[in-house]
């Protein structure tokens, strides 16, 4: 179904005497997670849809480190991030765009002091932007009387402050949009950030994305929302924890616009 | 004769501040131990924030009642304060109601003002206590709170409450007396002493208790309470030092000096990145000699496995905790019932900055003890139950980051012990060997666009 895609890469617009506008950060997670690569698929789409000039790196991106960072292993992070820098430098890059708030966190706050210097939005900020524009536009038809939450991935939310992109992204959807008792910098985190994501919790009563489903589920939302790759897997695993599989479904704001876009 | 009140009062006055001051110094050194921090800029800014949160309380009252009962409070200490400075000037100079001939109508409302704010504290006190005690608030009875905490928390209160009582008491005595010397009643040299000064809307009310008695018997309650006020304030004071109260002082430095950067923004380690640059630098002679500016130098761990680690801020931010608990009662790890607590991270660090300070104290020097914050304070299975969603730092009323000292433990227990949990030594053997977290080839970043 996604024959369609067009995906050049930094190294293919070189090769044409070009640059491209935006940068897109896959991530890990959306290069290879099946998952996140839905998340990818439909954030290329809108992209396309919106004639947007933008390169990905391919096979030159690497891990930010930001799984490393926050394991406490600075020398593998800032191993990964002059690596990732000397290429991103080396295509003279000015705008990063990226659908994961951990990439996004770290190559905007974290590679400054070590010579990688961008401007780097979040994939919800750069949607927002874009209908702004008028390059995008959407109708909400789809997702009428759907009840949809929004869960703040904590290194887009607190970690940066962004609460709002995506929430007027949703609003668009002409759906209703319900918040969660603990929501914006109150938000509850999935319980994948600082690498948790790659280890078993530590002990404990209960999981973190399971106390969270359950706050997602108990507003009666049909579809949570979610704008990381990350929180998504965790949330999408908290669905099946607390039996609500096939009636609560978890989508990533850009698999909603996309969808609502019919793309 | 006539002096030796004066006398008396004036040397505790001194003693009180003076052995006040020295402890003081002994923690300003003990936040030293600490590594030096840049927080030199951004004044403006940092002024405002420091306004915002610490003098205007704007992230206590997130929990509206709570941060209403403390603006309360927090308002009648300050206020109460002004009369506290009338009564030292009245104790060191003997005089009575100083600043009444100055300020005249002005006087009369100042102390309603006091007298008012005195009963307001004295009843958000009781509140205080009985959320404490009472209403099982799930942060104020979990375990690190069990033992001194739990006594220090009401030790602080009983303080308030026998201030305030005294406070209010002494003024019914005054103002009984006041009566007695306007209706004629009293006529001796001391009743006049007293004189027709202040407006007592809430005294007022305890003042008919004391109908009937004699001058000496007023006179003796009135000074009893005066006396036993202000060296219950000294006292105070001077409990501070041992006390989590250090907050009323150290919120402010403590807020200005808090971080600026995006919460997400973790610290750089500039000892790594030299090494790092080393590596990746093809011109670099690997047999190269050390600078002989650096040979010297010990080299400093990389992260922190005791509080010598840790930055003067880190350090700042232990002694200022208040031990609330808001921190821990937003804590993800914490509220499904992991090990980690923020606050217990902020209490372990001021504990053993507290055991270092004393061994100093002790042997003039620092002698090693055989401990260190980690492992016999703070363990790695509550370090590694954070996920570091700033949650704590967001909850903070006054500007402390436990998530910095988390992150600086789990630094040394990968950089120093290579003692990550196993699963992370995998995924980090995978970011190294792949680019990716999980074991994919590079090479199959973009197949995603083809499938």
């Amino acid at each position: 179904m996604s024959n369609n895609l067009v995906v050049p890469t930094a190294a293919e617009f070189i090769a044409q005497g070009k640059q491209p506008e935006v940068l897109f950060w896959v991530g890990c997670s959306g290069s290879f997670d099946d998952r996140a690569k839905k998340i990818t698929k439909a954030f290329v789409k809108l992209l396309n849809k919106a004639g947007v000039e933008f390169a990905v790196l391919g096979a030159e991106e690497s891990c930010s480190g930001d799984p490393a960072k926050r394991a406490g292993n600075e020398f593998l992070f800032q191993m990964q991030a002059m690596m990732n820098i000397e290429v991103l430098n080396g295509y003279g890059i000015k705008k990063i765009v990226t659908a994961c708030p951990h990439c996004f966190n770290t190559l905007k706050n974290e590679y400054p002091e070590l010579g990688g210097n961008y401007e780097v939005v979040h994939h919800t900020s750069f949607l927002k932007d874009l209908i702004a524009d008028g390059k995008l536009t959407i109708e909400g038809g789809k997702f009428k009387g759907k009840k949809i939450t929004y869960h703040d991935p904590c290194y887009l939310g607190r970690a940066n402050d962004i609460y709002e992109a995506p929430r007027e992204l949703i609003e668009k959807l002409d759906a209703a949009l319900i918040e969660m008792k603990r929501s914006r910098r109150n938000g509850l985190c999935c319980g994948a950030g600082g690498a948790q994501m790659f280890k078993e919790p530590e002990e404990g009563d209960k999981d973190i994305n399971v106390e969270r489903t359950e706050e997602a589920v108990d507003t009666g939302a049909d579809i949570v929302a979610a704008g990381c790759p990350f929180c998504n897997t965790m949330i999408t695993d908290g669905v099946k924890a607390v039996e609500k599989e096939g009636q609560v479904e978890v989508m990533d704001v850009a698999e909603l616009i996309a969808s609502a876009a019919d793309l | 004769m006539e002096y030796i009140p004066n006398i008396i009062f004036t040397v505790l006055l001194i003693a009180g501040v003076g052995f006040f001051a020295s402890n003081i110094k002994k923690m300003i050194r003990n936040i030293k131990l600490g590594r030096e921090v840049d927080r030199s800029d951004r004044k403006g800014e940092r002024f405002a924030q420091m306004a915002r949160i610490a003098l205007g309380q704007s992230k206590m009252v997130r929990r509206p009642v709570a941060g209403f009962l403390h603006i309360v409070v927090y308002v009648g200490f300050v206020i109460i304060n002004i009369e506290v400075l009338e009564i030292i000037i009245d104790g060191i100079t003997g005089q009575h109601r100083i600043f009444a001939p100055f300020l005249g109508g002005v006087y009369d409302f100042l102390i309603a003002t006091f007298e008012i704010l005195a009963f307001l504290v004295l009843a958000s006190v009781i509140i205080f206590w009985i959320r404490r005690n009472v209403m099982n608030i799930k942060r104020f009875i979990m375990g690190e709170l069990k033992g001194w905490p739990k006594n220090d928390a009401n030790y602080i209160l009983y303080f308030e409450v026998v201030l305030m009582s005294l406070f209010l008491t002494m003024n019914a005595a005054d103002f009984t007396i006041q009566q007695g010397v306007l209706s004629g009643q009293f006529t001796s040299e001391a009743a006049l002493h007293y004189i027709n000064a202040g407006s007592f809307p809430i005294s007022g009310f305890i003042a008919p208790l004391f109908d009937g008695l004699s001058f000496e018997t007023l006179h003796i309650i009135e000074r009893a309470c005066w006396w036993l006020h202000i060296v219950g304030i000294l006292i105070f004071l001077n409990y501070l030092y041992w006390s989590k109260h250090l907050h009323i002082m150290l919120a402010f430095p403590n807020v200005y000096f808090a971080k600026l950067t995006p919460k997400g923004q973790l610290t750089n380690m500039e000892a790594v990145t030299k090494e790092v640059k080393m590596m990746m630098d093809p011109d670099a002679d690997p047999f190269a000699a050390p600078d002989a500016s650096e040979a010297d130098e010990v080299p400093a761990a990389l992260g922190a496995n005791d509080i010598f680690d840790l930055d003067q801020v880190q350090l700042l931010n232990a002694y200022t905790c208040t031990e609330c608990g808001r921190c821990t009662s937003e804590c993800p790890a914490n509220i499904t019932g992991k090990k980690l607590s923020p606050r217990k991270i902020m209490m372990e660090t001021r504990d053993r900055l507290e055991d270092v300070g004393a061994v100093i104290n002790k042997e003039g020097e620092w002698k090693d003890d055989g401990k260190t914050l980690l492992n016999d304070y703070i363990t790695p299975e509550e370090l590694w139950a954070c996920t570091t969603c700033n949650a704590c730092v967001e909850a903070c009323p006054i500007g402390i980051d436990p998530l910095s000292i988390i992150m600086e433990m789990r630094r040394y227990l990968v950089l120093e012990n290579s003692a990550a949990p196993a699963e992370l030594n995998g995924t980090m053997g995978n970011i190294e060997n792949n680019g990716a977290p999980w074991p994919y080839n590079q090479m199959d970043r973009l197949n995603w666009s083809k499938e």
